[in-house]
């Protein structure tokens, strides 16, 4: 264990439990106004202060939390659920028209400006979570089919798969048994990092108007709200920000600790 | 060379085709139809039909497709829906926010990230690595919007050294135009910094490792005279992929930023566009966005070639 992941693993579990608890209790009902008790600065009641309406801003970071992980965590599920499948079978037909189409296709993903096609997707099908969970899982294939790929390249070259098709495997047989295994740890690593990054990509589609709809919370549209509030509550701008800075900092340093922690051989390559 | 550019030039024209194909589907499918939405729910059926015909979305899909392609590519973008104005005209009023302020933030993302990236290097290990690399990693989990927001608050309203919003235009000379853009540009430069200045780092640290660097040093070079004339230079290749990569992301990235500015860039413009139904603009700005990605890799790819002979071997 290294100081890395013990940390961004604080910080990611802080972040969890906020999300779970949320499900069972709230200081507050999150989408209960108070009109006189609106603009509050954090204080003893209110520990994270209120927003316009009055409402609790603490409950509504919780549940804010719920969103954010959820929308990211399915949209890691979309990219790894179609990326690796892909991956494994253009490494195991490398060389071939099958492998070519594939990566290029994957090019081609990565040529498109992903916020651009982010909100055109949500603006043209509509705004709302499920759009906005494909809309970013899209963009996490070319991802995982890519580090798979590669990944799964230099595995087929290793004398244990080649005892495995000498055995008579085929290649299907070999990739699901042997190869993806040995990928587990590298695809766990890449899973966090893309984790962190739908995190920001929620919060960027809902600032705009594109996520999670009202009444669901969600932190891109609590500093939406904030924008024009900033000068005399700064507090409704200040904490769903922090919110968003150290959940994604914690999923990024637990992601750099699991790398190290997983795959000790890397430790000096990091970037 | 002269192979190996025309192969990337095929290449880059299929990847266009098909990102055309793909842009012009998605826009096909939604839900909506554009003479409808301009008209209101209470039109006349003939008075739509009528708009339909004017606005050409009456022909076959087929036909309406190579009208747009073939009408790209001569520099005709269309008529806007909303605006009854030429698309190509409307995108180059607004290219003249977007693309000086992704220039000015590369520049300054550049500024901040090669310093920062190589004094990391050469401290490796040191306190001064772990401040530079704690900040980066800060700079990565910080979303750009918010950070915009931050800025307003402290150096527009409290400090008033920049207007909050707003773009003053270029007609009132250089400096009042980038003047207000500064703090839109330090919103978008801040985390692509933290990124370059992570690339540099860990691309000195592989070549600091290089034979020739010893042999640098062997020769009678200081550390500090191996690791400019030798090792910098060497690390460029990948540090100028990512630069490269990074205009792209900073062109398109700016959208939201602008929204946090009420700049009048290509953003605005997509967003107006979008709740307008005006499609046609949002195919052509989504369109001339993948352009500038894909021709961007495309230079990339050229330049590595250029300074790389080895790389002209493979495809």
């Amino acid at each position: 264990m290294n100081r890395n992941l013990i940390l961004g693993g604080f910080l990611s579990a802080l972040v969890l439990l906020a999300a779970l608890t949320s499900f069972v209790w709230t200081p507050f009902d999150q989408a209960a106004m108070n009109i006189p008790d609106k603009l509050q600065s954090p204080n003893a009641l209110h520990w994270f202060g209120t927003d316009h309406f009055g409402r609790d801003m603490f409950s509504m970071i919780m549940v804010g939390a719920r969103t954010s992980i959820a929308v990211a965590l399915l949209a890691v599920g979309i990219g790894m659920m179609l990326g690796i499948p892909l991956g494994l079978a253009a490494a195991a037909r490398r060389g071939t028209w099958a492998d070519e189409l594939i990566m290029r296709s994957n090019d081609l993903v990565f040529a498109f400006p992903s916020l651009v096609i982010a909100i055109l997707i949500t603006a043209v099908f509509g705004p709302g979570a499920v759009n906005a969970i494909i809309a970013i899982g899209i963009f996490n294939i070319p991802v995982f089919a890519r580090v798979t790929r590669g990944a799964a390249l230099s595995l087929w070259e290793r004398e244990f798969i080649m005892a495995a098709r000498v055995a008579g495997k085929g290649a299907a047989r070999i990739s699901a048994e042997h190869i993806l295994p040995n990928l587990a740890n590298l695809l766990i690593v890449q899973g966090t990092i893309q984790f962190s990054l739908g995190i920001l990509a929620e919060a960027g589609l809902s600032y705009v108007g594109l996520g999670a709809q009202p009444p669901v919370p969600s932190w891109g549209r609590m500093l939406a709200d904030a924008q024009t509030m900033v000068s005399f509550a700064p507090h409704m701008a200040l904490i769903p920000g922090m919110a968003i800075i150290l959940t994604v900092l914690g999923l990024n340093l637990m992601g750099d600790g699991l790398r190290d922690w997983l795959d000790p051989r890397l430790r000096e390559k990091r970037p | 060379m002269l192979r190996y550019s025309l192969k990337r030039l095929i290449s880059l024209v299929l990847s266009l085709a098909v990102a055309s194909l793909v842009i012009f589907a998605v826009i096909e499918v939604a839900p909506g139809d554009p003479a409808t939405f301009m008209l209101g729910l209470n039109a006349q059926p003939d008075t739509v039909a009528a708009l339909r015909t004017e606005l050409g979305l009456d022909l076959p899909t087929v036909e309406r497709y190579l009208a747009w392609v073939g009408g790209m590519v001569t520099g005709d973008f269309g008529t806007s829906y909303t605006y009854r104005t030429p698309v190509a005209g409307m995108i180059m009023d607004r290219m003249w926010v977007s693309l000086p302020l992704a220039l000015y933030a590369l520049t300054l993302s550049t500024l901040i990230a090669f310093p920062a990236g190589i004094y990391a290097a050469a401290r490796r290990g040191k306190p001064g690595d772990a401040v530079v690399m704690g900040a980066t990693q800060l700079g990565v989990a910080v979303p750009n919007f918010w950070f915009a927001m931050m800025l307003v608050l402290i150096f527009a309203i409290n400090l008033r050294w920049f207007g909050a919003g707003g773009f003053a235009g270029w007609d009132k000379g250089l400096w009042v135009g980038l003047h207000s853009l500064t703090l839109p540009a330090i919103a978008l430069a801040l985390p692509q910094a933290a990124i370059l200045a992570r690339v540099m780092r860990s691309a000195l640290l592989d070549i600091l490792g290089e034979d020739f660097m010893r042999t640098a040093r062997a020769k009678g070079l200081s550390r500090r005279q191996a690791l400019w004339r030798h090792a910098v230079r060497n690390a460029m290749i990948p540090v100028l992929t990512i630069i490269g990569l990074q205009f792209s992301f900073l062109l398109a990235g700016s959208i939201i930023i602008e929204q946090v500015f009420y700049l009048p860039g290509l953003g605005r413009l997509v967003f107006q566009a979008i709740s307008a139904r005006d499609l046609i603009v949002v195919e052509s700005v989504v369109m001339l966005l993948v352009f500038a990605v894909i021709a961007v890799n495309f230079l990339v790819d050229l330049a590595y070639a250029l300074v790389d002979p080895r790389l002209r071997q493979r495809t």
